[in-house]
C-alpha cells in the first residue's frame, strides 16, 4: 500500500519535471478552439472578426501571429505582419518612455534604425514629450496607453492584426486610434480587426467574419454580419431585459452605475415613438459616491450599428453633481428625423473633461420609430439614407 | 514579398534559423534586463561590488579562521575564495534568473511570437556583467596582495563559457517546466543554497578526501571552480583534469536535457503560461 503510494508520488515528480500534465483518472478533455475555418483576405482589405467570448477569435489571431501553432491546418500569409494583441506588450515599468519606445519597437519587429527614423512622429502622436525621460510606471494609465498605441501605430506593416486594443483609453484617444486605423486601411494595407465594439467594426471594416463555437458561421459585408450576430446574441430590440448584459467591462468603477434606461416612458427596448414625436430618454443613475460634474452621452445606432448621432449632455451645458443615491437624467431630444425602424443606444456616464468612463452600456436595444400613415416611403425598403426630412418643400418654376 | 506559412511542425523545422533572425530582439532584451538591474537602488552598481566582498569576508572568516582550513599553496585565503566564488555567484544568479525568466515575461510569451529560447539566454548573458565587475575586484585584490597571474589567466574566457553553459542547461529546463508547474520556483533557491555548500567555494578542493573526489565532480561547478582557481592563482591550485572532464560531461548532458525539454514544451508555453 505504502509502496504503491510512493511509486505514484515518484511518477508525479518525474512527470512534473518533464512538464507533463498530471493526470489522475481521465481528466483531460479534448476541445477544438477552432475547426473548419477557411477564408481569404485580399490585399488592402479591412476585415473584422466577431463572435461571442470563447468563439475562437483570440485563438485565430494567436495562430495567425504564430504565438501558438495549430494542431492541424494551414495558413499562408504574404507580407510583413505586425500583430497587436495587447497595447504595451513588453513595456517595462522601470524604463523611461524613450527607452520603452525602443524596447517595444524591437519586440514588435522594428529595427533600431527604423525606430530612430519614426521616433519624433511616435512622440508627437502619443503627446508625451515632457515625460520622455520619466519611468513609465509614473505615467497615468492614459499616457501609458497612448505611448503604447503610438508605437504600434507606426509599425507600418503590410498586414496589421489587431485585438481589442481600442477598449482602453479615453474617448478622444479612442477616436484618434480609430482615425489612425482608418489611415492604415486607406493606405491599402490589410487589416484584420477583432473587436467586441461592434460599431467600430461596422465603421472601420468592409467585410467581416462571424465565428460561432470555433467554426466559421458567416462571412460577408460587415453591416450584414454584425446585424446577423446581434440577432443571434442579443434579445430582439423590443424585448427589454437586463441592462447589465450590455455593460462595458473596462470602466472606471465605483462612481456611477447606469441602473436603467427608459425611452418614452417604456423600459429599454420597448419604447416606441411615431415619426415626428419627441424622443425622451431617461437614464437612471446609481451614484456610488458624491460626484462633481458628471455628463451623459448617448450614441444612437441603426440596426446595422451605423452611428447616426450622439446626444451629449455637455452640448447644452448640462452636468449633474451630487450623490450618493439615485438620480435620473432626462434627455428630450425632440423629434429626431430618423427613418422608421429599430434603433440601438450606447449610453455612457463620465466625468466632464475626459478620462475613463464611469459606466457604459453598449449597443443596447433602444427604441422603435413607427412611420405615419399614407407615407409613400414606407413601401420603399431600400431607400438609402439614415435620416428622413419630411419637411422639405418641393416646388417648380 | 515575404511569405509565411503556418502549419503544425513548421516552427520546429526553422528553429535555429529563426533564432538567428531574432538576434536583434535578443540584444534588446539583454539590454533591458541590464538597464533595469540596478534601477531605483540607492547605491546602484555598488551592489555588484558589495555582494562578493561581503561574502568573501564571511567565508574567509568561517572556513579559514574558525574552521582552520588552509589555502592552496601560498595563495592568500581570501584570494582563493574569491576566485572560486566569482564563477559560483555567476552560476547561481544566472541560473535562478533564467529559471524565472519565462514566467516573469508572461505578457511577451502570450502576446508575441519569437523563439522562446531568447528570453532565458538573454538573462544569462546579463549576469556576465556582474561577473566582469567581480573580476575587477579580483584584480584589485591581486594588486593589494601583490599576486601576479601567469599565462594561465588567458584560459579564463573558456572557463566563463563553461560556467555560462552550466547555468544555461538547468536554467532552460527549470524555466520550461516552471511554465506549467510553478513548484519549480522553489527548487532554484534550494539548488543555490545547497550548492554553495557542496561546491568548493569557501574551501579548497584538497579538503575533499581522495576517494570522494570523482563522485564529487559530478557537480558541474566543481570543474569550473577548480579551473578558475588554477587560472587565477597561477598554478598554486592544481587543475585536476579528471574532475574537469567529468564536470564538462555533466554540463554537456544537462545542457542537452535542458534544450531538449525546452523545445519539447515550447509549443505549449503560450497556452499554459
Amino acid at each position: 500500500m505504502l509502496g504503491r503510494k510512493a511509486r505514484r508520488a515518484a511518477r508525479h515528480v518525474i512527470d512534473m519535471s518533464r512538464g507533463r500534465q498530471l493526470v489522475s483518472g481521465d481528466q483531460i478533455e479534448e476541445f477544438w478552439a477552432l475547426r473548419d475555418v477557411a477564408f481569404d483576405v485580399r490585399r488592402g482589405e479591412v476585415v473584422g472578426v466577431i463572435g461571442r467570448n470563447g468563439a475562437g477569435k483570440s485563438t485565430l489571431l494567436k495562430i495567425l501571429s504564430r504565438i501558438t501553432e495549430p494542431t492541424t491546418g494551414r495558413a499562408v500569409i504574404r507580407g510583413r505582419v505586425a500583430s497587436l494583441l495587447e497595447v504595451g506588450t513588453g513595456f517595462h515599468p522601470e524604463l523611461t518612455g524613450r527607452e520603452n519606445i525602443f524596447l517595444n519597437g524591437a519586440i514588435l519587429g522594428l529595427s533600431r534604425a527604423e525606430i530612430r527614423g519614426r521616433f519624433d512622429e511616435i512622440v508627437d502622436f502619443a503627446e508625451i514629450e515632457r515625460f520622455l525621460d520619466t519611468p513609465v510606471k509614473r505615467y497615468s494609465s492614459g499616457m501609458y496607453v497612448r505611448l503604447a498605441f503610438a508605437v504600434a501605430a507606426h509599425l507600418n506593416p503590410e498586414i496589421l492584426i489587431i485585438d481589442e486594443v481600442l477598449a482602453v483609453g479615453d474617448v478622444a484617444f479612442q477616436k484618434k486610434c480609430l482615425g489612425k486605423m482608418q489611415d492604415v486601411a486607406d493606405e491599402g494595407r490589410t487589416v484584420l480587426f477583432v473587436s467586441h465594439n461592434l460599431p467600430s467594426v461596422v465603421a472601420l471594416t468592409s467585410r467581416a467574419i462571424l465565428l460561432v463555437e470555433g467554426r466559421l458561421n458567416a462571412e460577408g459585408l460587415s453591416r450584414d454580419i454584425v446585424g446577423q450576430f446581434l440577432k443571434m446574441t442579443h434579445q430582439p430590440a423590443t424585448a427589454g431585459g437586463d441592462p447589465a448584459a450590455y455593460r462595458r467591462p473596462h470602466r472606471n468603477e465605483g462612481h456611477a452605475d447606469i441602473a436603467g434606461v427608459r425611452v418614452c416612458g417604456a423600459p429599454f427596448g420597448a419604447g416606441t415613438a411615431a415619426f415626428g414625436e419627441d424622443i425622451v430618454i431617461e437614464v437612471d443613475l446609481d451614484l456610488k459616491r458624491r460626484v462633481e460634474e458628471g455628463i451623459v452621452n448617448i450614441n444612437v445606432f441603426n440596426e446595422q450599428l451605423e452611428a447616426i448621432t450622439t446626444l451629449a449632455s455637455g452640448d447644452s451645458g448640462f452636468a449633474f453633481t451630487g450623490g450618493p443615491g439615485r438620480r435620473t437624467v432626462r434627455c428630450n431630444a425632440g423629434p429626431l428625423p430618423l427613418i422608421p425602424g429599430e434603433y440601438r443606444l450606447t449610453v455612457g456616464a463620465a466625468q466632464k473633461g475626459g478620462g475613463l468612463a464611469w459606466d457604459v452600456l453598449e449597443t443596447m436595444p433602444g427604441f422603435r420609430i413607427d412611420g405615419h400613415e399614407n407615407a409613400a416611403w414606407m413601401n420603399w425598403p431600400r431607400r438609402p439614407g439614415l435620416v428622413l426630412f419630411d419637411q422639405c418643400r418641393w416646388s417648380e418654376s | 514579398m515575404k511569405e509565411v506559412v503556418i502549419e503544425a511542425g513548421r516552427t520546429e523545422r526553422n528553429y535555429w534559423r529563426d533564432l538567428w533572425r531574432y538576434r536583434e530582439l535578443f540584444q534588446v532584451l539583454a539590454w533591458r534586463d541590464f538597464a533595469v538591474r540596478y534601477r531605483q537602488t540607492a547605491v546602484g552598481v555598488a551592489w555588484a561590488v558589495l555582494r562578493p566582498v561581503l561574502t568573501v569576508s564571511i567565508l574567509t572568516v568561517i572556513f579559514h579562521r574558525v574552521a582552520g582550513l588552509a589555502s592552496v599553496g601560498d595563495a592568500p585565503y581570501a584570494l582563493m575564495v574569491l576566485a572560486g566564488m566569482l564563477p559560483w555567484m555567476f552560476f547561481s544568479t544566472a541560473m535562478s534568473d533564467a529559471a524565472s525568466s519565462l514566467v516573469s515575461n508572461t505578457s511577451l510569451v502570450s502576446k508575441i511570437y519569437f523563439p522562446r529560447m531568447i528570453v532565458p539566454t538573454a538573462t544569462v548573458i546579463v549576469s556576465i556583467v556582474d561577473l566582469l565587475i567581480g573580476l575587477v575586484i579580483l584584480a584589485v585584490l591581486m594588486v593589494a596582495y601583490r599576486y601576479a597571474p601567469d599565462w594561465r589567466i588567458l584560459t579564463l574566457p573558456a572557463l566563463v563559457l563553461m560556467a555560462f553553459l552550466a547555468a544555461l542547461g538547468p536554467g532552460l529546463w527549470i524555466t520550461a517546466v516552471n511554465v506549467r508547474y510553478r513548484d519549480f520556483r522553489y527548487v532554484t533557491p534550494f539548488i543555490v543554497q545547497f550548492g554553495l555548500y557542496i561546491s568548493p567555494v569557501g574551501f579548497a578542493f584538497d579538503n575533499i578526501p581522495e576517494s570522494w573526489r570523482l563522485l564529487y565532480s559530478i557537480n558541474p561547478m566543481v570543474g569550473v571552480i577548480n579551473g578558475f582557481r588554477w587560472a587565477v592563482l597561477g598554478g598554486e591550485a592544481p587543475l585536476y583534469p579528471q574532475s574537469l572532464i567529468i564536470s564538462a560531461v555533466m554540463i554537456a548532458a544537462l545542457l542537452w536535457v535542458g534544450v531538449w525539454q525546452f523545445r519539447k514544451l515550447e509549443r505549449s508555453f503560450a497556452d499554459v503560461i
